[in-house]
C-alpha cells in the first residue's frame, strides 16, 4: 500500500551528469523493495505543474537520525527536474510511494546479471545486496553513452562478483553497448535471470537476448506517467499475458517491472491489433 | 441561528469548521459536495490507500462502453501550462466485467458510485443503461456525451442539441426515476445553455460541466504532434475559468436544475467558485494526479472557506454569486459578520472575508 508524505530534503549530490537527492519519507522506506518507484510533485504549492514526476527509488534507510530516508537519481529534462535540481537543504516535496510492482526474486541461489542503462542502475545496488543475500552470484552490466552518464560504477564493483562497463564512446570500458557483452557474459557465468533497467531499446534487445539464453528477464520499464497510481492510464503499453492475450497495462501498477518475453517490445507505442479490445480497422 | 467559526486558540490548528456539507442531486443524497472525476479516478480502488472514499460525495467512475476498449496508442498525454492534454480513448473493461468485477467492490466499501457511461450510439447508451438498471450500487448514472477521444472527436452528440436529448432520453428511459441521470457536456460548443435545456428536456436530472476542452501541442524535438492521437482534451487548472463560465451560464438560465461544477479544481476555494456560480456539487479530476488525497483535501478546504465566510449549510451558497448587486447579504451571512471582530465593521458584500485569516 503506497503512502503520501511529505518529504524534506536532507541532501542532493552531483554524480556525473545526474543528481541525487536525499529526502526524508515518513512511511515509504520500510515498505520499499528494489524496483519500486515514488512520484514526486514539483514546482511546490500552486506549480502550474501538474503532474507528478516518478522516480526508482535508489537507496533507502529505514532508520537513522532522520527516521526513514530514500534517495533517487535524476537528470534534468525539463522544467519539472530543473525545479528538482534546485532543491534545498530543508525544503519540503510531497511524495508518494513505494509504487510499482518489484523485481521478483529468485527462490534458488542462481547467477544473476543486472544490466542497466545510464541512470537506469538507480534500483539496482538495492536489488543487488537482496539477491547476495539469498547466496545468488552477481554479475553487473552498466553501460551509457559516455563515461559521465554511467552511475554508480563504484558500488557496482564492491557489490558484484564481476562488472563489465561499456561506453559508445568507449571513455570508460569496452567501447560499444551492454548488448555487445551480454551474451557472452550469459554464457560464460551460466546465467538464470537477467534483471534490467534503461531505455525501451536497450530493454527490448536485453530481453531478446536472454530468452535466447534460456534466462527469464525482469525489465523495469520507463514509460510517461502522469500519476503513478494507476488512475492517469497514460503509461501502457502492450503485455501478453498468461493467458495469451495482450492487453494494454498501465506500467505505474501492473510494472514497472515486467517479465522481458511477455512485453511485446516493437509493438511499444502502439495498440497491436490483436489486443484487448482494440478497435476493428483501428483508431479513427 | 448562529454560524460557527471554526478557529481554535491563536497559534493553535484551525478546528475542523461545523458545517453542513449535505448537498442533494435530484433525489440522491450526498454526504458531501465533492466526488472524484470520471477518466481521474479509475474505478475507485486505486484511491483507497490515500483517503476514506466514503468521507466524500462519491466516486465517478472511468467511462465504460459495452466492450471491453483497449484506448489509443502512446504518448497519451503532454503537460501545457497548469493543465494536461490526454487521449486515452475511453480504455476500459466494458460493462459487463465492469459490473461482475469493479462495482462490488464500491458497494462493499460503502462508496457511492456515479457511473460513467459513453457510447457510439443511441442504442450503445441505452444498452449500457439497460445493463445498469439493474444494479443496485448504481447512485447516479453520468453519461458521457462529450469525450474528446473518440472516432468523432466527441462532436457529434455534444454539439447537436437533439442527438444529446435523445441520448439521455434513451438512458432516462431505462434507468430507475430515482436515479438521478446526468448529463456530462463539452465546452466546445457554440452555446452551452441551448444544449443544457436540450439534454434536460430529455430527461437529465442534473448537468455535469465540463469535460475537456479540445487541444492540442507540437513537439518541437520531433516536429510532430505530441500526442499519438494528434488532438486531445485539456483539462486542469488551465480551464477553470471556463468551467465556471459554464456553471455560471446554465445555472442563469435554469437555476433548478443541480449542476456538478468540474475543470482544474485544485483547492477548496476553486472549488467554491464553482459554487458560487451555481454548482450543487463538484468533481476534482486531474488535480488528483498531483495529489492522490486532492478531493477530500479540497471537501475539508471547502468546509472551511464556507464556515469562515458565515455559511453553515452548504446548500445555503449554492449559485450565491448570482444574488443582485442590491440584494441585503442573507442572514446567515450577516450574523457571522456580526460575530467576526476582524469582519464586524465591513459593510462592502465584495470585501474578502477571511483576508488575513485564510488567504
Amino acid at each position: 500500500m503506497p503512502v503520501q508524505a511529505r518529504g524534506e530534503v536532507l541532501g542532493m549530490r552531483r554524480v556525473g551528469q545526474y543528481y541525487v537527492l536525499t529526502i526524508t519519507a515518513p512511511g515509504i522506506p520500510e515498505l520499499t523493495r528494489p524496483g519500486h518507484f515514488v512520484g514526486l510533485s514539483v514546482g511546490g504549492e500552486g506549480s502550474g505543474m501538474v503532474l507528478r514526476r516518478s522516480f526508482s527509488i535508489h537507496k533507502v534507510t529505514d532508520r537513522g537520525p532522520y527516521g526513514g530516508t530514500l534517495e533517487i537519481a535524476f537528470a534534468v529534462h525539463g522544467k519539472g527536474t530543473a525545479w528538482m535540481a534546485q532543491l534545498d537543504r530543508h525544503d519540503t516535496v510531497d511524495v508518494v510511494g513505494p509504487l510499482g510492482r518489484p523485481f521478483a526474486l529468485p527462490k534458488e541461489p542462481v547467477s544473476c546479471a543486472l544490466v542497466a542503462g545510464g541512470y537506469g542502475s538507480a534500483p539496482m545496488f538495492m536489488l543487488a545486496e537482496q539477491l547476495r543475500e539469498r547466496g545468488c552470484r552477481v554479475d553487473f552490466v552498466l553501460g551509457a553513452s559516455t563515461e559521465d552518464k554511467l552511475f554508480g560504477v563504484l558500488d557496482a564493483k564492491r557489490m558484484a562478483s564481476t562488472l563489465t562497463v561499456t561506453t559508445e564512446d568507449g571513455s570508460l570500458g569496452e567501447k560499444g553497448r551492454v548488448t555487445d557483452v551480454l551474451p557472452e557474459l550469459m554464457d560464460r557465468l551460466n546465467v538464470s535471470v537477467v534483471y534490467a533497467c534503461g531505455p525501451m531499446g536497450m530493454l527490448a534487445a536485453v530481453a531478446q537476448q536472454a530468452e535466447k539464453h534460456g534466462a527469464y528477464s525482469q525489465c523495469a520499464v520507463e514509460e510517461a506517467m502522469a500519476c503513478g497510481i494507476g488512475i492517469c492510464m497514460t503509461c501502457v503499453l502492450p503485455v501478453i499475458g498468461d493467458d495469451g492475450v495482450t492487453r494494454m497495462l498501465r506500467s505505474c501498477v501492473d510494472g514497472p517491472v515486467f517479465r522481458g518475453d511477455s512485453v511485446r517490445w516493437s509493438d511499444v507505442g502502439t495498440v497491436p491489433a490483436d489486443a484487448w479490445g482494440a478497435p476493428v480497422g483501428g483508431h479513427k | 441561528m448562529t454560524a460557527v467559526i471554526g478557529y481554535g486558540p491563536v497559534g493553535g490548528e484551525p478546528a475542523e469548521p461545523t458545517i453542513d456539507m449535505a448537498t442533494w442531486i435530484g433525489d440522491l443524497s450526498l454526504n458531501g459536495p465533492v466526488l472524484t472525476a470520471s477518466g481521474c479516478s479509475s474505478m475507485g480502488k486505486e484511491l483507497d490507500p490515500f483517503f476514506d472514499l466514503t468521507a466524500i460525495g462519491g466516486v465517478v467512475t472511468k467511462s465504460v462502453m459495452l466492450q471491453p476498449r483497449s484506448g489509443r496508442a502512446t504518448p497519451r498525454m503532454a503537460e501545457t501550462p497548469s493543465g494536461m492534454l490526454n487521449s486515452i480513448g475511453l480504455q476500459g473493461p466494458g460493462i459487463e466485467s465492469f459490473v461482475e468485477n469493479d462495482l462490488p467492490w464500491l458497494r462493499e466499501r460503502g462508496v457511492k458510485a456515479v457511473v460513467s457511461i459513453a457510447g457510439g450510439s443511441v442504442d450503445e447508451y441505452a444498452r449500457l443503461a439497460q445493463v445498469l438498471r439493474y444494479c443496485e450500487e448504481v447512485s447516479a448514472v453520468e453519461v458521457n456525451i462529450s469525450c474528446p477521444n473518440v472516432e468523432d472527436r466527441g462532436q457529434v452528440f455534444a454539439c447537436h442539441p437533439n442527438l444529446a436529448s435523445d441520448v439521455i432520453y434513451n438512458v432516462r428511459r431505462f434507468i430507475p426515476t430515482e436515479i438521478p441521470v446526468i448529463a456530462k457536456l463539452s465546452p466546445d460548443v457554440t452555446n452551452i445553455v441551448d444544449i443544457a435545456t436540450a439534454v434536460v428536456k430529455g430527461g437529465a436530472t442534473g448537468l455535469s460541466l465540463i469535460n475537456t476542452t479540445l487541444g492540442m501541442v507540437i513537439d518541437t524535438e520531433t516536429l510532430r504532434p505530441a500526442l499519438a492521437g494528434v488532438t486531445g482534451g485539456l483539462s486542469g487548472p488551465a480551464i477553470r475559468p471556463i468551467a465556471v463560465r459554464c456553471v455560471w451560464q446554465v445555472h442563469s438560465a435554469m437555476p433548478d436544475v443541480p449542476i456538478i461544477g468540474i475543470g482544474g479544481i485544485a483547492t477548496g476555494l476553486d472549488a467554491l467558485q464553482f459554487v458560487l456560480a451555481g454548482a450543487s456539487a463538484v468533481q476534482v479530476g486531474t488535480m488528483t494526479f498531483n495529489d492522490p488525497s486532492a478531493p477530500l483535501r479540497v471537501q475539508n478546504e471547502l468546509a472551511r472557506a464556507l464556515a469562515e465566510r458565515g455559511f453553515s449549510r452548504f446548500t445555503d451558497a449554492i449559485g450565491y454569486a448570482h444574488r443582485p448587486h442590491d440584494a441585503p447579504l442573507n442572514d446567515f451571512v450577516a450574523d457571522a459578520w456580526a460575530e467576526d471582530e476582524r469582519i464586524g465593521e465591513a459593510s462592502d458584500p465584495a470585501r474578502p472575508l477571511n483576508s488575513g485569516a485564510a488567504g
